[in-house]
């Protein structure tokens, strides 16, 4: 395993990188296709895993008129596909201020009034690499449903290929994001739990304990660690140590 | 592509070993965990660290005669792309207060610290604005905030026993005492973490944890805080200026041997422009598509160690990088997706870790490194054999997914795991049905350059924050604390770095000022002809 990959014999395709034809291998993402043909990439190549919506890309196959879109990165090429990355796509986003937001449906509206000239056409969920609906959220931002949003969107990289195909010029992604924001922070309760252990914390109560770990021996502290009591992993959320010294 | 019948047939035997597995787990029996002194031997023989003739001692620099990876040693003793009789320090092309390198979770951070203090900020970025292994980090992040079971001292001693107990003590206490406050910072941002319905954090085990404190935003948890910080840094556009393609190359020293700013280099049009700031703050992230040993890795593509070289060059230390994180489970097959990371969620969240017999070899909430050289032991041809054979002629284990629905309810692993259950199902696997093949992937840097827990090193005016540095994981960092440290360290990064401004009206920099590339140069032909490095 420590070699480097083997290339496994596999059938040549060719496809066509803005215009020009190049064979590469048929089981090749885009992505390591192009690299293949002896590209460096500098833009439309990040996380190469799917999640950081650097690659968006835009593709025909031969025998369909459909313009398709998808990430380089996980898009497998096809004999004959003419392609194009969009490592870019311009989309305006308004500024706010979370703190002095509410997380009402009419602040959505306030930021991206253009969400109400959303034709219902549905492009943006057939272009969306992470199989999100698209359409669906935007039509809940129209309801004022901010929970919707979020929870509609949650998966969304910011790829813009919504964007990309949208004949209304949303920006679907920023009002998406705002939403999830808003969500979090205003309709979903804080967790009393981080306040408390932060009081806790600033008032010095694991002072003692901490310093008097930081000047053990390393013998002491695998012994302190051997017999740290574990939480199962099974267990509640209940669940409390038998030795609540330090907690 | 979906599994081969080869694969199919092997799967079987999987199905046929599980519904013990399940009835297990369910009543707590685990496979048994290494003890302390087994983990010794398994990580001397099997763990890529320890492989003869793959790490050598640096020739120049802060710290020479340190041995670390080969790959990054080539990068350290190079020579720079700039030519600094070419670099006018004397006419900036742009001027900040801050001057932050790199743009991933750590950098935006400190962004957003530092323009809340007041400070002009400028982030130079090789790639795009979020860009970054932060990104990527798929499990959660570690805080002790469940009050009555867990607390900072228990982080601690978790942090220093996966860091073989050699870790920074000041770091640690930083880290593990800021937690809870950064987390509260990044829910009041409007982060999705994954709640109760009253508002209380859920959390889970990750491997090395003595109590379930890693949050999480489903199996996206560092997408969820990238997209969230980076963010709120566009809603301070008149503060904090994105600068994106422009990799920083050089840092440059003023007269009295204090930062000054950086060079950059435009990707895109070939120039290079100076920015003079009056503090620096290195975040630009790890190594791993150095591609150490030639492991497959699962960092960005950006993680070429650039910070490592610009501040070594300028005269900070190093420390802890003779060993390399390679997470346990990155995915082996489909080759398309290959290297690709498995969060160790899943282990948490009970899926087991088997052979080409269905059997389980290891208890699967190992600290990393051990985990790691266990199934390497099992793959490799020297040590069990008993690797699944990929189609490409390579090795992996199975990661049993399926259990975890049995487990924990149908639909579990959809819900919990959409990111991966997505990517798997491009390829026509279901991950709730069929378990995944995996191998050890190179992952972290655990060291990197030396600083205090001000985040200060020894340059004065420069800081670094996240992967980049190095000292709080000790040798092997554990899951969930990776997206901690870039938080804690990043806000204290930016606040550090934006207050050392204030106090003293600091000269300018003037003639004497240098491109620290310059010692470095002076330093290589020394040894190129024959004498001594020990110059300066």
């Amino acid at each position: 395993m420590t070699e480097p990959s083997e290339t496994t014999v596999d059938s040549l395709v060719p496809i066509f990188f803005m215009g020009k034809r190049y064979d590469v291998p048929a089981s090749l993402t885009i992505q390591k296709a192009l690299e293949y043909a002896g590209y460096q990439h500098i833009r439309g190549c990040g996380c190469r895993g799917g999640v950081c919506g650097a690659c968006g890309t835009v593709f025909r196959i031969p025998d369909s008129y459909k313009l398709q879109v998808g990430l380089a990165c996980q898009t497998v090429v096809q004999p004959g596909m003419h392609l194009m990355i969009l490592p870019f796509y311009p989309g305006n986003r308004s500024v706010f201020d979370i703190e002095e937001m509410k997380g009402t449906g009419g602040e959505l509206a306030a930021l991206y009034p253009e969400i109400f000239k959303c034709i219902g056409c549905n492009a943006c969920s057939q272009g969306c690499p992470m199989d999100i609906d698209v359409m669906h959220y935007m039509a809940q931002a129209i309801r004022g449903d901010v929970a919707g949003v979020a929870e509609t969107s949650f998966d969304c990289i910011m790829c813009g290929l919504c964007a990309s195909r949208c004949p209304a010029e949303e920006v679907q992604f920023n009002v998406a994001i705002l939403a999830r924001r808003l969500n979090a922070r205003h309709k979903t309760i804080r967790a009393k739990h981080l306040e408390e252990r932060v009081t806790e914390i600033n008032s010095g109560k694991f002072e003692e304990p901490l310093r008097d770990l930081m000047n053990k021996s390393m013998e002491e502290l695998k012994e302190l660690y051997k017999v740290r009591e574990a939480e199962p992993q099974m267990a509640e959320e209940d669940w409390t140590p038998v030795d609540a010294r330090y907690v | 592509m979906p599994y081969p019948e080869s694969l199919k047939k092997l799967i079987e035997k999987v199905v046929a070993t599980r519904p013990a597995r399940v009835e297990r787990k369910k009543k707590g029996e685990e496979f048994p965990a290494l003890k302390l002194e087994e983990r010794e031997p398994v990580l001397r023989n099997f763990h890529p660290d320890f492989i003869e003739g793959t790490r050598r001692e640096i020739k120049v620099g802060p710290s020479k005669g340190y041995a670390i990876s080969n790959e990054i040693v080539d990068l350290l003793e190079a020579k720079s792309r700039v030519n600094p009789y070419l670099i006018n320090l004397l006419d900036p092309d742009f001027e900040t207060d801050v001057l932050i390198i790199g743009a991933g979770g750590a950098g935006t951070a400190a962004a957003l610290l530092a323009a809340e203090n007041g400070a002009k900020v400028t982030i130079a970025t090789k790639l795009r604005h979020g860009d970054a292994n932060t990104m990527m980090a798929e499990g959660g992040i570690q805080a002790a905030d469940k009050v009555g079971k867990d607390s900072p001292y228990y982080h601690y001693l978790d942090i220093l026993g996966g860091g073989h107990f050699v870790n920074d003590p000041e770091l640690v206490y930083t880290m593990v005492n800021n937690a809870p406050d950064a987390l509260r910072w990044l829910e009041g941002l409007g982060t999705s973490f994954s709640k109760y319905e009253d508002g209380k954090m859920k959390t889970m085990h990750g491997g090395g944890t003595c109590r379930k404190r890693m949050h999480y935003a489903a199996d996206i948890t560092g997408a969820e805080i990238m997209k969230t910080i980076r963010d709120e840094a566009r809603n301070h556009e008149d503060m904090i200026n994105v600068i994106e393609f422009s990799p920083a190359v050089e840092i440059a020293l003023d007269d009295q041997g204090r930062c000054a700013g950086a060079v950059l280099y435009n990707l895109e049009t070939a120039e290079y422009h100076f920015v003079k700031a009056k503090a620096v703050i290195i975040a630009t992230g790890g190594s791993g598509r150095l591609h150490i040993q030639n492991f497959m890795t699962t960092n960005h593509y950006g993680a070429t160690a650039d910070g490592i070289v610009m501040a070594y060059r300028a005269g900070v230390p190093i420390s802890f990088l003779h060993t390399v994180q390679y997470h346990p489970t990155g995915v082996v097959f489909p080759e398309q997706a290959e290297g690709i990371l498995i969060t160790e969620k899943f282990r948490g969240a009970g899926a087991n870790v088997l052979n080409i017999h269905g059997e389980q070899f290891v208890y699967e909430r190992e600290p990393r490194d051990v985990e790691a050289a266990c199934i390497i032991r099992e793959c490799n041809p020297k040590g069990r054999g008993n690797g699944v054979p990929t189609p490409t002629g390579k090795f992996g284990v199975w990661l049993d997914s399926p259990m975890i629905d049995m487990l924990r309810g149908e639909g579990t692993v959809r819900k919990e795991f959409p990111g991966k259950h997505i990517l798997y199902r491009r390829f026509g696997i279901d991950i709730s049905k069929e378990p995944m093949l995996i191998h050890p992937t190179l992952h972290y840097q655990n060291g990197g350059l030396d600083i205090n827990s001000k985040c200060e090193t020894k340059v004065p005016g420069l800081y670094a924050a996240g992967e980049v540095s190095g000292g709080v994981h000790g040798e092997n960092r554990l899951m969930g604390n990776s997206l901690l440290d870039v938080i804690v360290f990043g806000r204290i990064a930016g606040t550090h770095g934006s207050t050392w401004l204030k106090p003293r009206s600091r000269s300018p920099a003037k003639a004497g000022s240098r491109v620290a590339w310059q010692l470095s140069y002076h330093q290589l032909k020394l040894v190129a002809d024959g004498e001594s490095a020990e110059v300066d």
